[in-house]
């Protein structure tokens, strides 16, 4: 316990030296701790928790600079600089899958930003309630299938045998073995990423259509404003904030991709168009035990995702004053 | 003036993705929105519900007829062989048991570890709370990494034990920050009460907070089950013992078999006929979510809600 409160207390007592004045800016930390000590004890676990499975990890990157031995020190053995990033910098195939991994993640954002606000607005004009329910129902039920189970189904429905195929005999084609095909990997992806993902994203957007007020439907209407309009200038503009703080978290989890699903569906045969850097890393690491290299590999992809969620939040900051934190 | 309305509703027109022609009056151009509303919302219960009609088919259905790609809404050449096979594979049992276990534990060990951060945190006298808050919410932003997280955990000695599993997801911080801002939602009053009564801070938490949270913790404990019910990628990382592995990880290596992706490999023909063994254990796998998801399907869709107010 003493631990893990040494360092808030440090810094406490070398910043707020005010606080000393009685009742100015609360107890001292001494104060505090015989007043709360039942309350820091139920603190002790979790922050153990977050020190030893997410701090020791976090710093667990420095094997990206590090020679790494299997078995040895997480952290390493010795220093060796940059040489693992330049390697990554250097090898063809991490461009490679760079590239592909802001494919799938652009095309990613593109549909699965949008259509669960379409589908929103679309729910919003259903006037039978039980309809209205039951369409939301079944829709939010995709998201409470493991991404196993996704790609199980996927792959059913697109084996050579599947219903896909048969609709492709149907209409007079010859059955595509799309899993082996490269060029059908990307639309195979973001349609099953939409169908698994839509119907739950229309939820923050249904309960934002819920608190604007009606009264400036009326006031449109007032001023002549049909439906179209309506949605145009009432609804889009009163699920703005929504909209912004929704596409902030997508852009954050831009370079991650839908990882597990990536891992589950493609094959070498789909590499060219399927392989990402998070699949990349994984098989470097796992598959040719090259732990240092994939770290920095990870390091690297981390670290554009932490640029990509500060730089939207601060946009959106300035622009629309929408942030997450 | 004309021009601007025009453009605007073109642009609706696309967001919404539904034709509508111009120029009709009002009244008559909503009936149609309607009818084509309709229609998309039918096309979309159709599709989400497609595949899971698909695969109970083939569950059912005759190998050959399969292969011949013959099965689509409803099963051919009826038989139960399949489920018979898959259900007589004890190792299918004994990972759905594992299944089982993993999540009782894991879940239980989450909760625990959330309630006490989250009462902790949502308490604004605590000194140091600023810290932490950012413990928990700074590990959101910057991800511990893969790689460094498996080294981690196979150096405490972690792998192809349950701990693997349950650690190293013990707190959601999202969940927590959840359940932080609806702890800070009761009233302060009967806390207060109850300490004058002499209640410690244990006494508090359990006798008083967590009595009238009974809602909020039903749905964290059902946000962490299917989380982790759901979750393959860690016993498949840390778990290479067939008998250890929980039911995804089963299915997981049925279908990688299929595509030759995965390690465990197989000839086309065994790919053939686990075809039918796929969908099986697809059914068998997803049957225990169906069959809640009806009852959980609220709590989830409201946790989302408070988690997005104060989160």
């Amino acid at each position: 316990m003493s631990t893990t409160l040494d360092r808030p207390r440090a810094s406490a007592d070398g910043t707020a030296a005010p606080a000393r004045a009685r009742r100015a800016r609360g107890p001292t930390w001494r104060r505090a701790i015989r007043r709360d000590w039942q309350l820091y004890s139920l603190a002790v676990v979790p922050l153990l928790f977050f020190v030893v499975f997410r701090y020791v990890p976090m710093l667990g990157n420095v094997i990206a600079f590090r020679r790494f031995r299997p078995g040895g020190s997480i952290f390493g053995e010795y220093w060796v600089g940059l040489r693992y990033v330049k390697m990554f910098l250097a090898d063809p195939t991490f461009w490679h899958v760079f590239t592909n991994t802001l494919v799938i993640g652009t095309l990613t954002l593109v549909f699965t930003f949008p259509l669960p606000i379409a589908l929103a607005l679309l729910l919003n004009e259903v006037r039978t309630r039980a309809v209205k329910r039951f369409v939301q129902s079944v829709s939010y039920l995709p998201h409470f299938l493991s991404i196993v189970i996704v790609a199980a189904m996927v792959m059913q429905l697109l084996s050579v045998d599947g219903s896909v195929n048969q609709l492709v005999r149907a209409a007079g084609g010859e059955a595509i073995p799309f899993l082996q095909r490269p060029e059908w990997f990307r639309s195979i992806y973001v349609s099953s990423e939409v169908w698994q993902t839509v119907g739950w994203g229309t939820i923050l957007y249904l309960a934002a259509l819920t608190t604007i007020d009606e009264n400036l439907y009326e006031a449109a209407r007032i001023d002549g404003a049909n439906r179209w309009r309506q949605t145009w200038h009432v609804t889009l503009p009163g699920i703005r904030p929504t909209m912004v703080t929704l596409l902030i978290l997508n852009i954050g989890t831009f370079m991650t991709v839908g990882f597990e699903k990536i891992l589950l569906l493609y094959n070498p045969l789909t590499y060219p168009t399927a392989d990402v850097i998070s699949t990349y890393l994984f098989r470097m690491g796992f598959e040719s035990s090259s732990f240092s290299y994939a770290a920095a590999i990870g390091l690297f992809e981390a670290l554009i995702g932490v640029t990509l969620i500060l730089t939207a939040n601060a946009i959106s900051r300035r622009t629309v004053g929408t942030s997450l934190w | 003036m004309v021009t601007v309305e025009r453009d605007s509703t073109t642009r609706a027109d696309r967001l919404l993705r539904a034709a509508r022609p111009r120029g009709i009056t009002p009244t008559r151009g909503y009936r149609v929105f309607q009818g084509v509303n309709a229609v998309i919302l039918t096309a979309v219960v159709v599709v989400t519900l497609y595949p899971f009609v698909n695969i109970v088919a083939r569950s059912f259905s005759d190998q050959t007829e399969i292969i011949a790609g013959r099965v689509n809404l409803w099963p051919r050449g009826f038989n139960l062989t399949a489920y018979r096979l898959v259900m007589s594979d004890p190792m299918f049992w004994t990972n759905y048991r594992n299944t089982v276990v993993y999540t009782v534990v894991a879940t239980a060990i989450a909760m625990v570890l959330t309630v006490c951060y989250a009462y902790v945190l949502s308490k604004p006298h605590v000194r140091g709370r600023p810290v932490l808050v950012g413990m928990a919410v700074v590990t959101m932003v910057f991800p511990p990494g893969l790689i460094p997280q498996y080294v981690l955990v196979t150096s405490l000695g972690l792998k192809n034990t349950i701990w693997a599993i349950v650690l190293p997801g013990a707190i959601n911080v999202f969940n927590l920050l959840v359940m932080k801002s609806f702890f800070e939602s009761l009233p302060v009053e009967l806390e207060e009460a109850a300490a004058v009564d002499g209640l410690n801070t244990y006494g508090v938490l359990l006798r008083i907070v967590l009595p009238l949270s009974k809602a909020m913790v039903a749905t964290m404990v059902l946000f962490y089950a299917v989380s982790f019910w759901n979750s393959w990628f860690t016993a498949f990382l840390y778990i290479d013992r067939l008998d250890l592995f929980p039911v995804t990880v089963y299915l997981r290596n049925l279908i990688a078999g299929a595509t030759g992706a995965g390690n465990m490999g197989g000839t086309s023909d065994a790919v053939q006929s686990a075809a039918t063994l796929q969908a099986v254990t697809i059914v068998l796998t997803v049957l225990p979510i169906l069959f809640v998801y009806p009852f959980i399907q609220r709590y989830f869709v409201s946790g989302v809600m408070l988690g997005a107010v104060k989160g």
